[in-house]
């Protein structure tokens, strides 16, 4: 079932990149793999919780407890239909190409394929080989069909992320050292129990702590290693944008909660650096996501330039989730996850389409879009009421809890501070998101938006797909706690 | 059956929004009936529950993470919910009608119906919230409803930039409201309001703690309310059309925060120096948003400062302890208010968008019906005797007078101003003679408008006695508005300074009346009393304007350039110019991007496996 699931983009992107097949096969392809994620989501029993669909290879190396093994828990249930919906969305959205498009969309579903390995692996190996899959495909298409200076963007995401991953390696390497050599496993959900009988020392804790964090820390742009999001989405396609963005970038913090919160807790409260515990470290970095990169936002004056850097700024509430280091604030975090993704995938959406329409997305040449584009104008106000954490939409209800989550009983003061200056964050995010949708939608048109032409067809069921789901998870946040309570409980034990 | 009423009071609303947002918005008409049918069940329900004192408690799990946190949305109906009810349907209902005319020609009609529906949602799950976490998550809903009206004109920039201004301001209220919220929930475990109220020896064992979360609490308040530091977004929310600013920016939104406080009494009396700030935060937005109206001419506007000097006298009156006087002063003003507006809205539809007073004049002739009841909305917010206004302003004068004698005081100068203004304002464009040929050709508005404001003037004469508000606001609550001691020098004041501020500005204005209405614009009279400062509103926006560029928008572009120029600039580039040796050594080895990309994927790999095998 899940090895079905992440052989049909891949059989389909090999089609494709063997000329034969068109588009149509990347949509189906996509639609498929939303059905039958959904029919997954239906199947899991959440009440039963744990892993489920587990199929396993048996060992792969002797000696060596490494596999090929996928399953699925709750959390990552809720990951795999954020990948779905957000690859439907970036697919059916598609710009249309000119040339070698077979090639283009092969590699969309390549890093689709990719991200949906990493969140059904039941196997460490495996859940970081998956990621680095997706990332080839990423770096490609950025430098190939990239726009602006997507060369030079190309080459820094390539760089960046190859120096996070080599630390991430050494990271998980150092934490499966750590662990005395009988329970050594590459199996997560034996990890999972090995986590719970807390086998590693305080002290011991930090080192592969520190890496872990800032190994992850680069792929999700945590402050200050965050610099190479902004222009990278700026210059990537459209669907690279969202599925990066929306999907990708949550494999580190899903990392984060599956082995540093489980693993390391202890390392949170240990001195690190003078009497600053890593916990202090993490909160000053993510302060630095939520009110420096805020206050960066503020002063883009291009459409893609806001979106990119709001979706690293977003990073900032999903860390301080995971630094409360509590149920309440690692449910937000994760729901935030979720959220964040469909929210910034259907901005990045957006922006693609007015790009398509208009080359450049300086903010003075736009105005009074909502005229001529309502449809667009429509799903870009609810995206970025979503992304601005009003109620209804699932951000405001992952945002609630990260916030009492900072404010639980036991709560260190910095962690309250820290709380309290990112709830001022949601006011920076107000600014320049709201800038953002007066400099484009309303206002004055201009005579570049009075030509423009609505999304139709497919493409208009396609994108709404993203604001509707922000609305089910957050009117019913319940249902999708359902899901992520029990796993989060066993990664606090 | 008290409950099934309450939810169907709140759901009703969001049917019709999301009805026409889907599958209406084609059709004018058919929003019109949606949204109409949705205030009428809203409004015979709230009739039934007022009738039969009917109260409920009913709620559902929203968040639940066991006992960590359980956030629900839950509603409760008693006395406090069911006068709240009544003026947000009651008014509600009347603008829908209103509006059913004001908007005839608009294209955006439908939108403006559906956002009408998701305003009415939003409004009543405030009041209907029986935690502060969901009157939270309405609060912010309002504000959404409000940025949709205000903007409904989008393609008009001032409509919205006001629009953007008012969510913006409303945001900081927010962010101290939330503050709040964590505090009180931190410190008793609770956002319910009875569970709050149980376990408030927890949090009133810290005095600084109970006064930090009470002010915080107010911030939000001070944001939807519009208080000085934030009032600076209701005058231009007059962007909006005129049925909103009578319903949301005068009557019932605005009033939110008033009634925020009303429900949190008891969360602020322990603190003397909470209702202390409240007290004077409040006289301040009295007092001066009186001074700003004495000097506008644009008709919404004059209404919009008197709206915030209103608010202020409320909010002033939670502070000197007297939040049933408060609530009963919300309640009056929502009526004569509504109906100020609507009637400045019939003049302005009379005279094709005409806003300006000084163009106008001579209307008591050409439009009877909106001059008698504009005039009677005049005398009830002006205090003159035995109109509604009277009565309620007289309950909040009486409780500052035993409590507070500088808030008595900013009081009474403000019942003085307002009589001045609010006369000026009818003097100037309502009697003498047509100033302009629009003003000549003015004329009474079809029934569906006119109707309203015969009903709401009905309720402007009568809303004050007991008969009529007793049964309304329930034995317990009455009480509560005339709980101060009776002092026979505080109505004689009251009706004096009435008295000396309407003739004041008869005195000083009916000098401006013409003969022949003005062919040129140069040739219409002028204010004879100029104060700069007033008229450019203290220059609070000025400094705002210069704080944000001086502060945000300078941090702004520092944080831009740092992260340009330094972090990306020369920490990354450094770094990368390491790494840029090492791919071009691999370049040398004929590897390209990708290729190099896999070959040290390949051997972390490598040595990895080597490592955990050997």
């Amino acid at each position: 079932m899940l090895t079905t699931l992440l052989l049909v983009p891949i059989v389909v992107a090999a089609a494709l990149f063997l000329g034969m097949g068109c588009r149509r096969w990347a949509k189906y392809s996509a639609l498929f793999q939303l059905v039958l994620t959904l029919l997954l989501w239906l199947g899991y029993n959440q009440d039963k919780g744990g892993y489920q669909f587990v199929s396993s290879s048996g060992p792969l190396f002797p000696g060596l407890d490494l596999s090929y093994s996928v399953g699925v828990d709750g959390f990552s249930m809720v990951m795999l239909l954020l990948t779905a919906l957000v690859t439907t969305a970036a697919v059916w959205m598609s710009p249309v190409l000119e040339s070698r498009s077979n090639l283009f969309d092969g590699s969309v579903l390549l890093i689709s394929a990719g991200a949906t390995g990493a969140f059904i692996a039941k196997d460490l190996f495996f859940f970081y080989a998956f990621h680095e899959l997706a990332l080839i495909p990423t770096f490609l298409l950025i430098g190939f069909w990239g726009s602006g200076e997507r060369q030079k963007a190309a080459w820094k995401i390539t760089i960046y992320l190859g120096v996070g991953s080599i630390i991430l390696l050494t990271g998980l390497a150092d934490l499966l050292f750590s662990i005395p050599a009988a329970h050594r496993t590459f199996d997560l959900q034996k990890l999972q129990e090995v986590a719970a009988s807390h086998l590693i020392p305080a002290a011991a804790q930090v080192r592969p702590w520190m890496l872990l964090t800032v190994g992850f820390g680069i792929l999700i742009s945590l402050f200050p290693f965050h610099s190479w999001a902004a222009p990278a989405y700026a210059s990537a396609p459209t669907p690279v944008a969202m599925l990066h963005s929306g999907v990708l970038k949550k494999f580190g913090l899903y990392g984060m909660v599956r082995l540093v919160v489980p693993f390391l807790p202890q390392a949170f409260t240990q001195p690190v650096w003078g009497s600053w515990t890593a916990q202090d470290i993490l909160l000053a970095a993510l302060l630095g996501n939520i009110l420096y990169v805020g206050l960066v936002t503020i002063a883009q004056r291009k459409l893609d330039y806001v979106i990119g850097n709001s979706s690293v700024m977003h990073m900032g509430y999903i860390f301080l989730g995971i630094a409360s280091l509590n149920i309440i604030g690692l449910s937000g975090a994760c729901l935030l996850m979720f959220s964040h993704g469909l929210s910034a995938a259907a901005l990045f959406a957006i922006c693609g389409a007015l790009r398509e329409r208009e080359g450049s997305l300086s903010f003075e040449r736009l105005g009074g879009a909502a005229k001529t584009i309502p449809f667009l104008g429509i799903c870009f106000a609810m995206a970025t009421f979503a992304s601005i954490g009003l109620p209804g939409f699932a951000n405001f209800a992952s945002e609630t809890m990260v916030f009492f989550g900072g404010f639980q009983t036991g709560a260190s003061s910095f962690l309250k501070t820290a709380t309290i200056l990112s709830l001022w964050g949601v006011v920076i995010s107000a600014v320049y998101m709201l800038r953002a949708y007066k400099a484009v939608f309303l206002g004055t048109p201009t005579s570049a938006s009075l030509k423009w032409t609505d999304l139709e067809g497919t493409a208009k069921f396609a994108l709404a797909l993203l604001p509707l789901a922000l609305l089910c998870g957050g009117i019913f946040p319940r249902y999708f706690l359902s899901y992520l309570k029990p796993t989060l409980e066993a990664a606090l034990r | 059956m008290e409950s099934f009423l309450a939810w169907l009071i709140l759901l009703c609303p969001l049917a019709s929004a999301a009805l026409i947002l889907t599958f209406a918005h084609e059709s004018k008409a058919l929003s019109v009936k949606i949204s109409l049918g949705a205030v009428g069940i809203a409004l015979a329900s709230t009739l039934f529950l007022v009738f039969n004192q009917g109260a409920c408690q009913s709620s559902f799990n929203w968040i639940d993470l066991g006992p960590a946190l359980r956030l629900s949305i839950g509603i409760k109906v008693d006395a406090l919910t069911r006068v709240m009810l009544l003026v947000v349907t009651g008014i509600g209902a009347l603008v829908h009608v209103y509006s059913t005319v004001y908007m005839e020609e608009d294209e955006g009609k439908a939108r403006f119906f559906g956002s009408l529906s998701l305003f009415m949602f939003s409004m009543l799950g405030i009041v209907l919230a029986d935690n502060l976490a969901m009157m939270f998550i309405f609060w912010e809903l309002v504000g959404v409803s409000s940025f949709l009206l205000i903007g409904h004109w989008f393609t008009k920039e001032s409509a919205a930039r006001a629009a953007n201004k008012a969510f913006l301001t409303n945001r900081i209220g927010d962010f101290g409201f939330m503050s709040g919220i964590l505090l009180v929930w931190a410190a008793t475990g609770s956002v319910e309001f009875s569970g709050i109220q149980a376990s408030l020896d927890k949090l009133a064992g810290n005095p600084g703690l109970l006064t930090l979360a009470g002010l915080c609490l107010f911030c939000g308040a001070v944001g939807k309310s519009a208080q000085v530091p934030l009032h600076v977004w209701l005058p231009d929310a007059m962007e909006g059309p005129t049925p909103v600013s009578a319903l949301i920016h005068a009557a019932t939104m605005v009033a939110a925060g008033v009634y925020m406080l009303a429900r949190i009494f008891f969360i602020l009396e322990p603190s003397a120096t909470s209702l202390t700030v409240i007290a004077s935060l409040g006289a301040t937005t009295a007092l001066m948003a009186a001074f700003m109206a004495t000097q506008q001419n644009d008709i919404k506007r004059i209404l919009a400062y008197s709206t915030l000097s209103q608010l202020g006298l409320m909010v002033a009156g939670v502070g000197v302890g007297a939040w049933g006087a408060a609530m009963f002063h919300l309640f009056t003003h929502a009526f004569f208010k509504a109906l100020l507006f609507l009637g400045a809205g019939a003049v302005i539809h009379a005279m094709h968008h005409e806003q300006d007073i000084w163009k106008m004049g001579g209307l008591r002739k050409s439009m009877p019906v909106t001059f008698v009841t504009f005039a009677i909305g005049t005398l009830a917010l002006t205090g003159a005797p035995l109109l509604a206004g009277f009565f309620s302003k007289d309950a909040i004068l009486l409780a500052a007078w035993h409590k507070n004698t500088l808030v008595f005081g900013a009081a009474l100068l403000t019942s003085l101003l307002t009589a001045f203004y609010m006369t000026r304002l009818v003097v100037v464009a309502f009697l003498g003679g047509p100033r302009t040929e629009a003003a000549q050709h003015g004329h009474d508005c079809p029934a569906a408008m006119t109707l309203p404001l015969v009903v709401l003037a009905a309720l402007s004469a009568i809303a004050g006695y007991e008969f009529f508000a007793r049964p309304i606001f329930g034995a317990e609550i009455f009480h509560k508005v005339h709980e101060a001691e009776h002092a026979g020098i505080v109505p004689t004041l009251a009706v004096s300074v009435f008295v000396i501020g309407t003739l004041a500005a008869w005195l000083v204005y009916k000098g401006t009346s013409v003969v022949k209405p003005a062919t040129k614009i140069t040739d219409l009279p002028k204010d004879p009393v100029e104060i700069r400062l007033f008229a450019n509103k203290f220059y609070i926006d000025e400094l705002y304007a210069a704080l944000i560029a001086g502060t945000q928008d300078t941090l702004a572009s520092v944080s831009g350039w740092i992260d340009r120029v330094i972090l990306d600039g020369v920490i990354v580039r450094g770094i990368a110019g390491i790494t840029w040796g090492a791919g071009y050594a691999l370049r040398l080895l004929q590897f390209g991007n990708l290729q190099g990309y896999a070959f040290l994927f390949g051997t972390g790999v490598v040595v990895l496996l080597y490592l955990l095998t050997k």
